[in-house]
This record gives structure tokens, C-alpha cells and sequence, in this order.
């Protein structure tokens, strides 16, 4: 028995997160195979076969996977799921819209957005937006599991040489979800949860134009750019810069909270962040009990500083 | 057109919750609960659906103790027409809810089942997409946005690269996401017309499911609590610190 790990991609590249899912996997002892369902997607199968400790790409081509249904995704991982014994993604939108169904389809719990593989059997995750930690066990033979990527390394991509097995692909023509279309957000900067620094902002920054004071520095310091509920909320940013317990977890190197008062839910995305610093007016706003160097500041005056100092 | 609402009963979202004496588990004790937020959208949604003639009939069901009749009350004073509780004293895990919800779907046969994405106590995120598995029904999860036309969905969903939109035809299961629309509140002659509602009781025993559980919890813990560090008084001085303390820039 064996570990299947579902890529996630988008059709020309493989996600750096599915290396931290790689990463996990090992801590599980079993050989690992990783699952891709694309359309044309030869160079994710490449580069999937090229992640260090991978055994097999399963590779599932039809043009049903140019964009991704959780319907077509499930039948993929229940076509093969008599080899393995584990079933892990990432703990994304994508792997939490897929690996449940997938689960449910084989009658097994999943365990979400594990940050410690403790045995072959016991994880530990985070519940109530991160305020305690679980460490649950399971009584079944197989499992399934998301992972939280910040909590793991990647395992590097170049260095491996698995084998590519082309598999024939479930018929789900009776599916009934068809895609639309997508709005992706374009952006030069690096992705949110893998960028080495994020500056983020919230209400206080009070309207969407003020953001090109983040943007300014985020140049500078070749940060991602993210965001709190109520400034996504106010429309000042799009949906995915959302960071917390209902948008991203990000734990980078530099995470810099500005016109944030650090709500659980927030917190419950940052607060593993190396550095936090945590620019606001007020001097008991929450945020400042996380961050290892709070500025008690008017953020209108403390942003163009900042930017001209860097 | 029928709407199917299972909704969970959570600690209240402001309260900070923490690990009992005996790390065996949550403390729950004196912590006030509610509609999981998630849930209280789907509600909403559905509320909202039915003024705007597209739905008939709202019903609510969740699964749980007697205490959880608060919420199906809560629910109903904000405009489902019906409640359904489906007893049992144990706390379920989502493949076993979702396997529960199969049975009150096959019974209700709703056109359309809208559940929270997430239930904010687990943080499981799983039961929707189960459901869907188990009665083989479509699922747009996470929608930022929903619209009706006749026998079809369409749903704007919030994916981690921005929006996708899907459509399906009825019926389906939809789980919501924050940005779908604001809850009302209950008016108080609402929550007097509320507790004539039907509320209907289902006893879980009779439904012929194996509840037990495959997961067990060995232990709840607080997470390493992160030292709180120091002010700075100037931007020059934030600087010197990440440059020289933190070395992060
Ligand atoms: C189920 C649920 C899930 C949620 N999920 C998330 C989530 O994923 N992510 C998230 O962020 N939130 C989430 N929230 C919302 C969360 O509870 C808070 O409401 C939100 O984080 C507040 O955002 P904020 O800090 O930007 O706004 P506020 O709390 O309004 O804080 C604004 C801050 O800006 C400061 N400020 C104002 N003007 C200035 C100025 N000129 N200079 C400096 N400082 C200034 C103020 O002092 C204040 O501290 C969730 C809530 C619920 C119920
Ligand atoms: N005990 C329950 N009773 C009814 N619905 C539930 C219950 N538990 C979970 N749900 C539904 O499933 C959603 C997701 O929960 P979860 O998978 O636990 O994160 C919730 O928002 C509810 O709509």
C-alpha cells in the first residue's frame, strides 16, 4: 500500500504546494505516487515527476480537466484507491473542495489541514480558528488528509525521476456542474502563501486606492500583498488576498499587519509568521500581543516613511 | 421550489474558546453558542430566495441534543418554515452528518440543499462536499454568490486564485461563503412567530446508522503562545530591527 498524492495545478505549472504535500508524505514511511488530472498537461506531469522521493505520476488526460470539478476529481482517486492507504492535498480551496467528496465516495473520515504527522495513524490540526490544537487518532485502515503547506518544507523539484503511468480516465459524462469561467487575480508578486514577505491590510487603510501604499513597499521587499476580511469585505482588495481562518494561512519569514486590529480569525491565518510587525494608531489593538515589533503609528504617515527608507 | 438548510450548533464566534483542565478535550462550559456563522448565511440565502418568489419552502434541520432547538428556533424567527431535529447526545463527524443529512434528503426531497462551508468549532470544511458524494448530486462549494434560473444554479465561488463561476442543474448542493450576503437579524415578533413553527424530532437511532466514531481526539492543547515583543518608536527604528535584530529584510 501506497501514498497518493493529488496534485494541484493549473494546467501548465504544478503548485509549489503540492511539494509541501510531498513533504508530508514522506513523514508517512510509504512509497508516494502523485495523481494528475490534466488537460494537455505534460509539463505538470514533468515536473511531477521530477519531485524528489515521488515513485509514479498517475496521469489522467482528458480535456474534462481543463478546469478542475470535483466531481471528475473524486472518480479520478477512487479509480486507483486500491493501491494506497493514504490520500493526502493540500489543505486549498482545491483540495477541500475535492479530497472530502473523494473520501466520502470510500467511506473514510478525512482528517483537514493536518500541520504534524505524529505516527502512521495520529496527526495534530488546528480547530476553533487555531485557538487549540488537536491531536487526533484514527481507527482506519486508510486515510485521508489535507495538509496545511505552511506547516511543512517542499520537497525539491528537479532532483527526482518517477515513473509516468498514463491511466485511463473514469467516465463521469454525466456530471452535471459545468464551468463558467474563471477571474483569476494577475499578479507579478510572489503568491501569497509562499512569498517570503507579506504586508497586509485592513479597514484602517480605508478605501482601495490607499492599498498602492502597501503596493509601494511591497515592491521594495518582493512581498506578496494580502488582506483582512473587513478590507476584502469593503471591496479594497480582491477575495483571494484574504488571510485568516476563511481565506489563507501564510506563514512567511516577514508578515506586516497594517490598520489591522487582529481578530481571532485573523490571527488564525498569520500567526505562525517568523516576524510580525504590526503598524496601528491604536496601542491596545490586539495584533500587538502577536507581533514581535509593534509601531503605534497613523499608518498615512508611517507607509510613505517606510516605502522611502527601504 | 424546496431548500434544505443544515445548520450546526457552534461555540458563539467572538468567544475565545480553550482546552479543558484535563486536555481532554474543549472547554465548552459557560461559552455561549450559536448558528455557525456559515450556516446563518445559508439561511439568509435562502430567506432571501423565497421573498424573491424563487423558493416555497425553507427547511432547517440540524442534528445534535435538545439544546440544539435554540438555533432551529433562531432559524425559524429568521424565516424557515420548518425545523427538523435529529436527536442524538453524541458529537458526530462529518462523514457521519453528511450520512445522516442522505436520509432527511431522501425524506424532504428538496430541490436545493445549502450548507456553511465550514463549521467554525472542527474546522473540517468536509460535510457539503460528502453530502454530494453520498447522494451523487452536483456541488459548488465556497459561493461568494448564487442565482437561480428555473431548474438551474449558477454559483460564484472563492478559490484561492480568485473566482470561478459553475453551473448546474437542480437539484445540487451549495456551501456558502462569507461574502454571499449579510444575515439579518430576528425581529421580536419574529421570535414570538418562531415558536409556533413546526419542529420536528427524529430520533437518530431509527435512521439505521452506524454512528461510531473513526476518529478519536487524544488530546486538546493551547498553541505555543508567541511572546509578545516590543514597540518601536519611529519607522527608522522598525528598521534597524528587521535589518539587524530580525534580519528579515
Ligand atoms: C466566521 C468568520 C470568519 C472570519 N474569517 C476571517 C478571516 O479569514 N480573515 C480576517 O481577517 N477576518 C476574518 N473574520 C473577521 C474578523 O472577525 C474581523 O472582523 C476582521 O479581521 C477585522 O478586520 P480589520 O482588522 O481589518 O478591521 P478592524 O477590526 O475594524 O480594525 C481596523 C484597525 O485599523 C486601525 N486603524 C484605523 N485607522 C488607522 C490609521 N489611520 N493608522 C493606523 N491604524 C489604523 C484601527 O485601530 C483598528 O485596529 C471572520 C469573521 C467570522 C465571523
Ligand atoms: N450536526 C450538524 N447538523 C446539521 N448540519 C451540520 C452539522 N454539522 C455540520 N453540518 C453542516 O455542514 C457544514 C460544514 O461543517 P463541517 O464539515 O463540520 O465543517 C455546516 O456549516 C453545516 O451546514
Amino acid at each position: 500500500m501506497k501514498t497518493l498524492v493529488v496534485a494541484e495545478h493549473n494546467n501548465s505549472e504544478l503548485s509549489a504546494a503540492t511539494l509541501s504535500v510531498v513533504e508530508a508524505a514522506k513523514k508517512l514511511g510509504k512509497d508516494i505516487d502523485i495523481l494528475v488530472a490534466g488537460n494537455s498537461a505534460s509539463t505538470v506531469v514533468d515536473q511531477a515527476k521530477s519531485v524528489e522521493g515521488v515513485s509514479q505520476v498517475l496521469s489522467f488526460n482528458d480535456t474534462r480537466f481543463a478546469n478542475e470539478i470535483a466531481e471528475d476529481l473524486a472518480e479520478c482517486i477512487v479509480s486507483v484507491a486500491d493501491d494506497y492507504c493514504y490520500f493526502l492535498a493540500s489543505s486549498s480551496t482545491t483540495g477541500k473542495n475535492n479530497l472530502p467528496r473523494a473520501a466520502a465516495l470510500m467511506d473514510l473520515q478525512q482528517v483537514s489541514e493536518v500541520i504534524e504527522i505524529i505516527d502512521d495513524k495520529t496527526f495534530k490540526k488546528p480547530i476553533y480558528a487555531g485557538s487549540c490544537i488537536a491531536t487526533v487518532k484514527s481507527d482506519q485502515e486508510k486515510n485521508v488528509l489535507t495538509i496545511r503547506t505552511t506547516a511543512f518544507d517542499k520537497s525539491a523539484l528537479g532532483a527526482g525521476s518517477a515513473e509516468v503511468v498514463e491511466k485511463s480516465v473514469p467516465d463521469t459524462a454525466s456530471r452535471k456542474a459545468q464551468f463558467v469561467k474563471n477571474e483569476l487575480t494577475v499578479s507579478d508578486r510572489p503568491e501569497l502563501t509562499s512569498a517570503d514577505i507579506v504586508i497586509s491590510g485592513g479597514r484602517g487603510m480605508q478605501n482601495a486606492e490607499n492599498f498602492a501604499l502597501l503596493e509601494g513597499i511591497a515592491t521594495k521587499l518582493n512581498a506578496a500583498v494580502g488582506a483582512s476580511r473587513a478590507a476584502v469585505d469593503s471591496g479594497f482588495a480582491p477575495n483571494d488576498y484574504q488571510v485568516g481562518q476563511t481565506g489563507k494561512s501564510v506563514a512567511p519569514n516577514l508578515y506586516i499587519a497594517v490598520g489591522i486590529s487582529g481578530a481571532i480569525q485573523h490571527l488564525a491565518g498569520m500567526k505562525d509568521s517568523k516576524t510580525i510587525v504590526a503598524i496601528n494608531k491604536d496601542e491596545e489593538a490586539p495584533i500587538f500581543k502577536v507581533a514581535d515589533y509593534g509601531l503605534v503609528a497613523d499608518l498615512f504617515e508611517a507607509l510613505p516613511d517606510l516605502e522611502s527608507k527601504l | 421550489m424546496k431548500i434544505l438548510i443544515p445548520i450546526k450548533r457552534v461555540n458563539d464566534y467572538n468567544v475565545k474558546v480553550r482546552p479543558n483542565q484535563a486536555n481532554t478535550d474543549v472547554d465548552l462550559n459557560n461559552v455561549k453558542m450559536a448558528i455557525n456563522p456559515f450556516c446563518e448565511i445559508a439561511v439568509e440565502e435562502a430567506i432571501k430566495l423565497k421573498e424573491a418568489g424563487k423558493a416555497d419552502e425553507v427547511v432547517v434541520v440540524t442534528i445534535g441534543d435538545d439544546k440544539h432547538q435554540e438555533q432551529l428556533r433562531t432559524a425559524l424567527a429568521l424565516g424557515a418554515d420548518r425545523a427538523i431535529l435529529v436527536k442524538t447526545d453524541e458529537s458526530l463527524e462529518p462523514l457521519t452528518v453528511a450520512k445522516v443529512l442522505v436520509k432527511v434528503y431522501q425524506k424532504e426531497n428538496p430541490n436545493l440543499v445549502i450548507m456553511g462551508k465550514v463549521g467554525i468549532d472542527g474546522d473540517h470544511n468536509q460535510t457539503g462536499q460528502m453530502f454530494g458524494a453520498l447522494t451523487g448530486l452536483p456541488q459548488a462549494t465556497f459561493a461568494s454568490e448564487l442565482e437561480v434560473n428555473g431548474n438551474a444554479i449558477e454559483v460564484t465561488r472563492e478559490i484561492d486564485g480568485g473566482l470561478e463561476t459553475l453551473s448546474t442543474e437542480l437539484p445540487a448542493v451549495v456551501t456558502t461563503d462569507l461574502r454571499l450576503n449579510e444575515p439579518r437579524y430576528a425581529s421580536l415578533p419574529n421570535i414570538m412567530k418562531a415558536k409556533r413553527k413546526p419542529l420536528e424530532e427524529i430520533n437518530i437511532g431509527d435512521l439505521g446508522i452506524d454512528t461510531t466514531s473513526k476518529i478519536s481526539t487524544l488530546k486538546v492543547e493551547s498553541p505555543p503562545e508567541r511572546q509578545e515583543g516590543v514597540k518601536v518608536e519611529t519607522v527608522d527604528a522598525l528598521i534597524d530591527k528587521l535589518r539587524n535584530e530580525a534580519k528579515v529584510i
